[in-house]
């Protein structure tokens, strides 16, 4: 692997930046590898570069149906934090954090993750009393966090309305300082790149049809365009298939996807130099460094795999975020997307073992699955590596749905679902 | 936008008016006691998410507030039918 440095721009600039390395092979795959990860997104390509980096597990081919990071690895809105009420959640997000804070060194890859911030606002009593205690829960956790109050809000974004006029006044905020955004696409590359390096072949525009399973045990995978491809173990990181592929796995997934949308605006000058989140109005915006506002919208509320939304939630989404930031209200949206989310009855994922063995699944992240993807990757390689669940990843087992020990995080989702 | 016939009303009316309360026909199991844990969890988590056909329950929530059922394809959009409680469905999925 080409090593990206400053000098190395300098010397490429030589040759008018003509001769750069492919980033990655287009290999034809194996008949056979140790570990097959079914989805090239950021979860996918995190786990297969954990695999090989951290476990040396090298014998590993990611398959994915379209091109590297194009689902809803591109369609998010690229908020990272780690500020979740339940131990369990906590921790995994922290574990994230962590990954994330090196991300750029660790992978030679610049996926601009700038820890600028995440405020989430609380409009009434119940609110604050809420973010009191889930920032308390944090500092218990080790995890950063402040309770701020409206004044202090109003001094660190004073684009925000925080006027006693407002519909829903701001009362407060939770803030964790350390949290922030990520470039999302360079996240998917950068692991792309890393996990290349090693040796994992990254099969693209290639769909897998079936699992071949022998003896309630998977042996590989059918794909429509190389056919059979044996494995010792497979990993399914598919997000809205994930229950297509159960149920070709033969078992059920308690999921169901529904389109979640952003938007972003025109360029504007920088006015938002943090991530400003409110559950209780419901909507969410940052300022990317290329100067669009990046707004994001909640789930539709019914079953969908349009990848595109309904126009009502986007109004109801611009409605909150003209309330919070009334001087948005001219700015001009240039795009709008959807991505299909796979969201879970208690709203936390599903890193499990399944009836089938050798094989797992990683999905349910529903409405927040960017800001985990390199701890994600990380527990879920582990768990490939050993055949058995990281300690991390326990309490996310499918089976939990069955037996009750729910992990119910609604409340710090950013958007209900 | 959808527009939705609520069979109560018998009109159309727009999607703002209605809300989705998901899969429809799930009965409550009848001896409750008798239920082994995967049932029950079967019962109050597992639900059909379908790439198409699929029966859905949906409120005339700024109507009549009553419920009803829809057929729906989940890929298309396409609204096909809509049935009140305790019909059955002539568009049926897979």
């Amino acid at each position: 692997m080409q090593h990206y440095s400053g000098f190395g721009l300098l010397k490429h600039s030589l040759t008018h930046h003509e001769n750069w390395q492919r980033v990655w092979r287009n290999p034809t795959p194996k008949k056979k590898y140790d570990v097959i990860i079914v989805g090239g997104g950021g979860h996918g390509l995190a786990t297969a570069y954990y695999l090989a980096k951290e476990f040396g597990v090298t014998n590993v081919a990611v398959i994915e149906k379209g091109f590297l990071g194009g689902g809803n690895t591109a369609r998010n809105t690229t908020i990272v934090r780690s500020n979740y009420l339940w131990d369990e959640a906590a921790h995994l997000y922290e574990h994230a954090m962590q990954l994330w804070e090196g991300l750029s060194q660790e992978l030679n890859y610049n996926v601009m993750f700038s820890q600028r911030g995440c405020m989430n606002l609380g409009h009434t009593l119940q609110d604050m009393r809420d973010i009191e205690r889930r920032v308390n829960a944090n500092r218990l956790n080790g995890i950063d966090g402040e309770v701020l109050d409206a004044k202090q809000v109003q001094e660190i974004v004073p684009v925000l309305d925080c006027s006693d006029s407002a519909r829903y006044p701001v009362m407060g905020a939770s803030w964790q300082p350390r949290a922030g955004v990520a470039r999302h696409d360079a996240v998917a590359w950068g692991y792309a790149r890393g996990a290349d390096a090693h040796g994992v072949d990254l099969i693209q525009q290639t769909e897998v049809e079936d699992l071949i399973i022998e003896d309630g045990t998977v042996v590989g995978v059918r794909t429509d365009r190389y056919g059979e491809i044996r494995a010792d173990r497979v990993g399914c990181v598919v997000a809205g298939n994930s229950g297509v592929m159960a149920k070709k796995a033969g078992f059920k997934l308690p999921l169901e996807s529904h389109p979640l949308q952003a938007l972003v605006s025109e360029p504007i000058k920088p006015v938002l130099d943090t991530v400003v989140m409110s559950n209780h109005v419901h909507g969410y915006a940052s300022q990317s460094d290329k100067g669009d506002l990046v707004i994001g919208a909640g789930i539709d509320g019914y079953n969908g795999y349009g990848q595109r939304g309904s126009y009502t939630t986007i109004e109801h989404t611009i409605q909150a975020i003209v309330e919070m930031f009334p001087v948005f209200s001219r700015v001009r949206m240039n795009r709008q997307w959807g991505g299909i989310v796979d969201t879970c009855p208690d709203a936390c994922p599903i890193i499990s073992e399944t009836p089938v063995k050798n094989l797992f699944f990683n999905c349910g992240w529903g409405t927040g699955g960017f800001k985990a993807t390199p701890g994600s990757g990380h527990v879920f390689a582990a768990s490939l590596a050993k055949g058995e669940m990281h300690e991390l990843a326990k309490p996310f087992s499918m089976f939990r749905f069955h037996n009750g020990a729910l992990v119910d995080e609604h409340g710090a989702a950013g958007v209900a679902h | 936008m959808f527009h939705i016939y609520c069979p109560h009303c018998g009109e159309y009316r727009e999607e703002e008016e209605f809300h989705a309360r998901g899969e429809a026909h799930i009965a409550r199991p009848l001896d409750p006691d008798a239920c082994s844990d995967e049932e029950w969890g079967d019962f109050l988590y597992f639900r059909k998410n379908p790439r198409g056909i699929h029966h859905e329950l949906w409120i005339h929530a700024a109507g009549c507030r009553k419920f009803f059922n829809v057929t729906r394809n989940t890929q298309t959009y396409e609204i096909k039918e809509v049935y009140k409680i305790g019909e059955m469905p002539s568009v049926v999925a897979e």
